[in-house]
């Protein structure tokens, strides 16, 4: 006899909405997938018509990422040595001496710092700002909560102009710091509200208990509060970081050189040389891979309900 | 170890009055039960001496020291609160270890470790130890909220209703384990409850709390058989207090509104006829439901009576209490 539960959705109802997820998943996927695959395609099959789904990996585009090349006839290349490495000979397959390394690990690496650096602040002042929200008399908290809010009421590009002014005579344009400062200025009402919202959840009694145990305030919330809030504060984590690492339209406006991002560097690849659509695809591919990494490690933190059920209500 | 002494203390939320210039002392190694109904105050009281609260005036002490600008940390309270919070990230170990392993109460690790399955062993949680906070039952993490409680050695233990959980015997068990833990440290324990036998059983004196004021302070016998009002005397009382007009068996004093009859202090030969409406075999007990002139009536008789619904019976109050029209115990 099989066992029936009224609650327990049919087989039909699974397979039907197993289904419908494999469809979404395939939809929003689709477009990653191309991108990937063109990262790996030569230049002529990244614009063959009909598109080509099947063809010969090649790390062309790679190579092209990471350098800066010339190009040269027949005669001139068979002139020079040997190639001593296998991207120098990638590079000469298609004709192309390499001249030097690209600015894309830079960028890169300016794009992990700015990028990391303020969702570590937003998350700090984010989460200290939200128990203080959750948990003391804060005069006018309401008015307050809703003043952060507001800034995110428009588009933060909306203000590009006297921020790009303000950054100049503050001699922020172009820098690190001013990067972080701006995009932790533009997270950090996300982080108050998302963690404000995970802090109201924690049931007041843990610290209570904890002050009784002889522990401080500041002691109860970090050993207390903060491994409850650890699910909050990781998502709220991934959306500032994601917020951060693709931010495009200030990065264009207020970076240029030191400090500028990956985003505004990778269109730039498409001047160089032809439009070299494999590169540019190489150079997404490895952009999306800090951000994936990161949720993949916060994932098990997004799942809700650690923490359900220790406290009667 | 330590005699509390709350003196004039009031505390209000908002427009309500929690606690209304409570004034009581809890002698040093005395085991003191608070009752009321909910909103009586028993709660805020606790929360006022734990200094999870604030009163607005009047001072509180502990060991002959106000305590009133101290944090709740540093007035060497344990406290188990109704809704027993355990560290949900925690396992039961953890949870019982963490008040010794706070920097107010150093301890040696070998000793913590002594301790916890010392206090395990009494709540028989031992073999939970090692499961997460979450993975317990109702009454498990109630025990473990007890626990980590009694961990500790301070001057005072806060219970509020801590057994109120747990089905009915274990609660027997732990409501004479607390007791013997209380006599044999010679513990300081203020203790809320809403049940009768709880407070009968452990207490040394009993605090009667009526909108945030304590209207008696004395020993559970007293309280039972001695009440000041019709209010505290309906606190206690298993079935309860029977209350009747004055003057229905006659002879009542001067003023006396209501007759306060325990079902105990109905005695069943001579006096007024009344008749037998239901019949409740309880096994231990025997409950007689009455009608006497239109009114209900609660009373105990022979375990094997044969009486049954609609048997004339003859009824006649022995040690009754007499109320005024304020409630107050005139006789």
């Amino acid at each position: 006899m099989s066992s029936y539960s009224i609650t327990e959705p049919s087989a039909r109802q699974k397979w039907f909405a197993g289904t419908l997820v494999i469809l979404y998943a395939l939809i929003t996927i689709t477009p990653l997938l191309w991108i990937i695959a063109t990262g790996f395609k030569s230049s002529a099959d990244s614009i063959s018509y009909p598109p080509k789904v099947f063809f010969q990996p090649k790390l062309e585009g790679y190579v092209n990422l990471f350098t800066t090349r010339t190009r040269a006839t027949t005669e001139q290349l068979a002139t020079l040595p040997p190639p001593k490495t296998w991207y120098e000979q990638v590079a000469r397959d298609n004709a192309m001496v390499i001249s030097g390394p690209s600015r894309y690990g830079e960028r890169f690496l300016n794009s992990v710092i700015i990028g990391f650096g303020s969702t570590f602040l937003s998350i700090v002042l984010g989460t200290l700002a939200a128990y203080a929200f959750s948990r003391f008399k804060v005069p006018l908290k309401d008015d307050l909560l809703f003043f952060i809010l507001s800034t995110r009421m428009m588009p933060p590009i909306a203000v590009a102009i006297p921020i790009f002014l303000m950054f100049r005579a503050l001699g922020l344009s172009d820098t690190h710091l001013g990067m972080i400062l701006l995009y932790t200025a533009v997270n950090i009402s996300l982080a108050v509200w998302l963690i404000h919202g995970f802090m109201d959840e924690i049931p007041r009694e843990y610290e209570e208990a904890a002050l009784i145990d002889g522990y401080t305030r500041f002691q109860a919330f970090y050993k207390v509060v903060l491994p409850q809030a650890a699910t909050g504060i990781a998502s709220t984590a991934i959306f500032c970081l994601i917020f951060a690492w693709n931010e495009y339209a200030f990065a264009v406006l207020l970076t240029s050189g030191t400090a500028q991002t990956a985003p505004p560097f990778i269109p730039t690849i498409i001047g160089v040389g032809g439009k070299d659509w494999p590169a540019v695809a190489a150079g997404a591919t490895l952009f999306l891979l800090p951000v994936m990494v990161f949720t993949i490690l916060l994932r098990k933190h997004l799942l809700r309900g650690i923490t359900f059920g220790a406290v009667r209500k | 170890m330590a005699e509390v002494k709350l003196q004039n203390v009031n505390k209000t939320f908002g427009q309500q009055s929690a606690v209304v210039d409570l004034s009581m002392t809890i002698p040093d190694g005395s085991f003191v039960v608070l009752l009321g109904p909910t909103g009586a105050g028993k709660t805020t009281t606790l929360r006022l001496i734990s200094g999870l609260e604030r009163p607005e005036n009047g001072d509180i002490s502990i060991a002959g020291r106000s305590v009133l600008d101290i944090t709740p940390a540093e007035r060497d309270i344990a406290m188990v609160f109704q809704q027993y919070s355990l560290y949900p990230h925690m396992t039961v170990r953890d949870n019982l270890a963490f008040p010794l392993r706070s920097m107010l109460h150093k301890t040696p690790e070998p000793e913590i470790t002594r301790k916890v399955s010392e206090v395990a062993e009494v709540l028989r949680i031992s073999h939970k130890l090692d499961n997460k906070a979450t993975a317990l039952s109702g009454g498990e993490m109630q025990r473990v909220s007890i626990g980590r409680a009694l961990v500790r050695n301070p001057s005072i233990y806060l219970m509020d209703e801590p057994l109120s959980s747990l089905d009915a015997k274990l609660r027997a068990d732990l409501r004479v384990e607390l007791k013997s833990i209380q006599a044999n440290l010679g513990a300081t324990f203020l203790y809320v409850t809403h049940d009768q036998i709880e407070a009968m059983t452990m207490a040394t004196h009993i605090g009667v709390l009526d909108h945030g004021q304590l209207v008696q302070f004395g020993s559970p016998r007293e309280i039972y058989e001695n009440p000041v009002s019709l209010y505290v005397a309906s606190r206690l009382g298993i079935p309860r207090l029977n209350v009747l007009p004055a003057d229905i068996f006659g002879g009542a004093p001067k003023g006396a509104k209501s007759i306060g009859l325990r079902p105990e202090n109905i005695v069943q030969n001579g006096g007024k006829s009344a008749s037998v409406t239901r019949v409740e075999r309880l096994g231990d007990q025997t409950r007689l439901h009455l009608k006497l002139d239109g009114h209900d009536i609660i009373t105990l008789t022979d375990v094997h009576t044969r009486l049954g619904p609609g048997d004339p019976i003859s009824i006649q109050p022995h040690n009754p209490l007499y109320f005024d029209a304020a409630g107050a115990r005139i006789a």
